[in-house]
């Protein structure tokens, strides 16, 4: 016969206010199996658990149920406490009778309450004595980390991990680190020129020691769990060997072909034979191999012809490594919208109608004009610069319904860097709405307008097309109510920012959520920002969703600081409420491995002794059940159950009722 | 067999702009197919069932529609409006369950929304092929240059109509291109015309057909080329005040595609309905050695 002892909680009025606790006890008093039973005031405090605790080693209880609020609540508590007592943690068992019941009803009578609350407790009971004590699962911990994407965000966290004595792979596609910021001219709200804050980060990540950088990489695969992941990643030829190259230069001064220079968002031309921009790290160059006529035609070959250590191989081929790590950071970005979407404002047809990033690259002193601001189309200082905010963002029908967050920000900034720059240029702005929450951000609005004399139109822009030699924009004033029209020299779209192409590619390789624009899901948009809802998965800045360089570098932090906790320990427990594959009977129709959002299902190979595989069994990987319970539902076999919740549990607790 | 398309007219069509029908019948059977009238067909509702809200004033397309159904899988139209009206009707039927069974209750129908509506440049661009109309061009329109007016209904809502970029549609030009005119671009071709205000505002429709004439003929325009009735009478009307402030300027003529189109396969130039617009395009087109003469 079972020992069990049953604690009914007051919590305060909350529950006593609506059900007789002490009638509870009572009741349940009269159960089989039930030899101790009690109400109290605060069963969490202290007190209360020190009861629990003397209740089981008296009564020699095997277990123990409290009936009080939601498991999600103190079930923890109680179950440490039992725990302490020498009882085995999963032989105690919560019933709800606060949410579920006393709240939720208001019968000052007391009369629904306490009847729900004898049911509910009851039906636990009868589910407590099929509870087989169950022990913590324990895996072992990798402590090396990869970080994908090296942008602002990839690189705050490779540092923190690295200063925190871990390994970390940092693994960036591009042949540089740096991301979007290293693009950026100055940075608000403080102006600081994005360069020089940014570039000493990366030198810091390409000499720290813990820190290996893969450029010019990508994951290829993703296998294995929390704590155990084994990534391949491609390396992509760079015909460049990376351990020879000096990063002289010579080469790139040699090579005789251009194309067009995507760091300079098409603004200019680069070589065939490249480094993205002048502080890369590495500072190795790249071929470009479409483009070069060595690789695709055999002809030319003038880089490797100068270069010194003769580190230029046309054969190289693209690697893949693999390595163990035991956590991964996501810190893939974001993209802008193509501009050529709206029409209406001309861009790809209108030399001088030029997106936000290319205006950066404009007011940039390592940019193309050397910082001056010039027009594409003759290299003249415009005069009159029109800004178009939200070009995609909060527009369902054509672009995106969210708010891109920095475009409003960025274009104030940009009126500001201009009227540093040209004296005697006027900007127009026509926005929706202003939006500068943020530290000092609104101050920073206020100051484009009242002292650097931008001129803010509130409406929208309908038409933007070219007459003698200016870029005429016509649009809606909103507050004087009038249409105007502006005869500019130049026009900067503020377009939307969006997820990257081949986010969700990558998602799916990892196994983490996306939304319907494929930024990335985190496990709960405020308690649990920077998690996934894969363990072990963690991410950071604008592979999220917008947000500016200080919330990146934030998050880059705060998944950082996850990582290192989960490095903490040699090894990590995690709750036993896993899935069960009875082994007798499970005929690997694999209806499971399908159903299963964590991809925890391994197909297992049943061998004879000759080794050859006879039959195939449906395994449980418990470092990745998450123990929801969804693959009990879809076995036709009924061959899977719960840990804590088997149907013989479930169904015996129903019976109770 | 030639093919035949199930066509559409509309009153307009029918009355104040039939050379707009006939050309456009007469050019269909010079490329190789046939504009078969519906047999039962009554008026869109012109700009009436375009309210969102007003489900009684789309029983009349919807009559269109599910009387069309019985004929075939498509209808094509010719006007602008028609097309606006039927196209949007369609697509609310076809997509709204409850007010598909409020309309049909009314109209005593059980019209699913299963016919696709065409208009005549679709048919052209996606059923003909602009490659092969311009194997059927005999009378190239070399050297003129035309502006193509959009106007909105041919365009918008575009998650409605769709029948090419709404901010920067190239099928008219395309067309013309295959005619053999040089298509000039100007940035009012998807501007409104004033539309309606005709009856009752003038002085909008002079405003704002005037801007469109004036940056069609400043980027150079010789000829105008349109779809829509409406836009056709509108932008005519509107170059008074243009000749009264351009000196020298004596007007531009304004067509309907389906004219332009006869004229370049080759049909009799005096079936063409020429003598209709208001300001000719004989003298542009002896001017150019399309049509021997003299001014
Ligand atoms: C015009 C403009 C101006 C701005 N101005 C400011 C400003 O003044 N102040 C401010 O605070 N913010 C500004 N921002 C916002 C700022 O750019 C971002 O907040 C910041 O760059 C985000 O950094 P990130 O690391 O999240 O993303 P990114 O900079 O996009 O970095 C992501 C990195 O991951 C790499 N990557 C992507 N996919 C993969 C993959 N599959 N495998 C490996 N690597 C991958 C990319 O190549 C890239 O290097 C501006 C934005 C724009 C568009
Ligand atoms: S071989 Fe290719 S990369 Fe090298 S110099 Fe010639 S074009 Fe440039
Ligand atoms: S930040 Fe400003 S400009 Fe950008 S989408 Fe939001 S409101 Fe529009």
């Amino acid at each position: 016969m079972p020992r069990i002892g049953v604690f009914v909680c007051q919590c305060g009025n909350n529950i006593a206010a609506t059900v007789d606790t002490k009638k509870v006890a009572e009741e349940m008093a009269k159960l089989p199996g039930v030899v101790y039973t009690t109400d109290y005031k605060f069963m969490c405090s202290s007190p209360g658990q020190e009861m629990l605790k003397k209740a089981i080693i008296d009564n020699k209880l095997d277990g123990v149920i409290v009936s009080a609020c939601s498991p999600h609540m103190h079930e923890k508590t109680f179950r440490k406490a039992s725990e302490a007592a020498g009882l085995n943690p999963y032989r105690c068992e919560i019933t709800n009778i606060r949410e579920q019941c006393s709240w939720v009803h208001h019968d000052k009578t007391k009369k629904t309450g306490t009847i729900k609350s004898t049911d509910l407790t009851r039906m636990v009971i009868e589910r407590l004595k099929r509870n087989r004590p169950l022990t913590k699962i324990k895996i072992p911990v990798r402590k090396k980390a990869l970080v994908i994407g090296g942008g602002i965000a990839g690189i705050q966290a490779a540092l923190d991990i690295a200063e925190g004595g871990r390994e970390v792979i940092l693994v960036e596609k591009e042949p540089s680190i740096g991301g979007n910021m290293a693009r950026l001219s100055e940075t608000f709200p403080t102006m600081d020129c994005s360069q020089c804050i940014l570039t000493p980060k990366m030198v810091e990540a390409e000499l720290n020691e813990r820190i290996t950088l893969y450029t010019y990489s990508e994951v290829e695969k993703v296998d294995g769990y929390i704590g155990n992941f084994t990534v391949q990643i491609r390396k992509k030829a760079r015909y460049v060997d990376e351990a020879l190259c000096t990063g002289c230069g010579e080469c790139i001064e040699k090579c005789p072909f251009k194309a067009e220079s995507q760091f300079e968002v098409g603004l200019t031309k680069r070589k065939i034979i490249y480094t993205p921009f002048p502080q890369s790290v590495p500072n190795v160059p790249v071929i470009d191999a479409p483009n070069c006529p060595k690789i695709q035609k055999d002809k030319c070959g003038a880089c490797a012809i100068v270069c010194g250590p003769k580190c230029i191989d046309f054969k190289q081929q693209d690697r893949i490594e693999t390595v163990d790590v035991g956590a991964i950071i996501v810190a893939t970005g974001y993209q802008n919208m193509a501009n050529e979407r709206f029409g209406e404002y001309g861009y790809g047809r209108i030399k001088d109608v030029i997106s936000g990033m290319q205006f950066e690259r404009l007011a940039s002193s390592s940019g193309p004009t050397g910082g001056e601001i010039r027009r594409p189309s003759d290299g003249k200082i415009p005069k009159s610069v029109v800004f178009i905010q939200c070009v995609g963002s909060r527009d369902e029908k054509k672009g995106v319904s969210y708010c891109s967050k920095v475009c409003c920000m960025y274009t104030a900034k940009h009126t500001m860097l201009y009227s540093h720059k040209v004296h005697d240029g006027q900007s127009y702005v026509f926005y929706m709405d202003i939006r500068s929450g943020g530290k000092r951000y609104e101050e920073f609005v206020r100051k484009a307008i009242e002292h650097d004399h931008a001129m803010y139109l509130r409406g929208r822009v309908s038409r933007v097309y070219e007459k003698d030699g200016k870029v005429i924009v016509q649009g809606a004033d909103t507050l004087s109510g009038s249409q105007v029209e502006i005869e500019a020299d130049m026009v900067v779209l503020a377009t939307a920012i969006v997820s990257r192409d081949g986010a969700d590619t990558l998602a799916q390789k990892l196994g983490i959520g996306y939304d319907k624009y494929r930024f990335y899901n985190e496990y709960h948009p405020k308690l649990k920002p920077v998690e996934t809802v894969t363990a072990g998965i963690f991410l950071a800045g604008t592979c999220m969703g917008p947000m500016d360089i200080p919330e990146s570098v934030a998050q880059g932090s705060a998944a950082a600081s996850k990582a290192l906790a989960l490095f903490s320990a040699d090894e990590m427990t995690r709750k036993p409420v896993t899935a069960l594959v009875n082994r007798a009977t499970c005929n690997a129709c694999w209806d499971c491995l399908t159903a299963c959002p964590y991809t925890a299902i391994e197909r297992e190979d049943v061998r004879n002794r000759q080794g050859e595989t006879i039959r195939w069994l449906a395994r449980v990987n418990e470092g990745v059940c998450q123990g929801c319970g969804v693959c009990v539902a879809a076995c036709r076999s009924k061959s899977i159950d719960l840990r804590g919740y088997t149907d013989e549990q479930v169904f015996a607790a129903i019976n109770a009722f | 067999m030639t093919m035949k398309i199930p066509y559409y007219p509309g009153c307009t069509l029918n009355t104040v702009a039939k050379g707009f029908d006939a050309t456009a019948r007469e050019a269909a059977l010079k490329i190789g197919f046939e504009m078969e009238e519906l047999k039962l067909w009554n008026c869109c509702g012109a700009t009436f069932p375009l309210t969102p809200d007003n489900l009684i004033a789309l029983s009349a397309p919807a009559k269109v529609l599910s009387n069309a159904r019985k004929e075939g899988d498509t209808v094509t139209t010719l006007c602008s409006v028609c097309y606006n009206v039927l196209k949007r009707t369609n697509k609310v039927i076809k997509d709204d369950k409850e007010k598909r069974g409020v309309i049909n209750g009314f109209i005593d129908s059980e019209y699913d929304g299963s016919l696709s509506v065409l208009h005549y440049l679709e048919v052209l661009r996606d059923k003909i092929g602009f490659a092969r109309l311009k194997e059927a061009v005999k009378r190239p329109l070399k050297g003129i240059k035309a502006a193509t007016y959009y106007g909105c209904m041919l365009l918008r809502p575009f998650e409605d109509i769709g029948i090419d970029d709404a901010e920067k549609p190239t099928i008219f030009e395309n067309m013309l291109s295959a005619l053999g005119a040089t298509p000039v671009d100007f940035p009012n071709k998807i501007e409104c015309c004033g539309a309606h205000l005709a009856m009752n505002n003038t002085d909008v429709v002079e405003k704002l057909s005037g801007n469109v004439m004036t940056s069609a003929v400043d980027n150079g325009a010789e000829l105008i080329v349109t779809s829509c009735p409406l836009c056709q009478y509108n932008l005519e009307k509107s170059q008074k005040r243009l000749i009264e402030e351009r000196p020298g300027y004596t007007g531009v003529p304004v067509v309907y595609f389906t004219q332009v189109l006869g004229l370049a396969i080759g049909a009799d130039i005096n079936t063409l309905g020429f003598e209709k617009n208001e300001y000719s395009i004989m003298p542009l087109l002896h001017r150019k050695g399309i049509v021997a003469g003299e001014d």
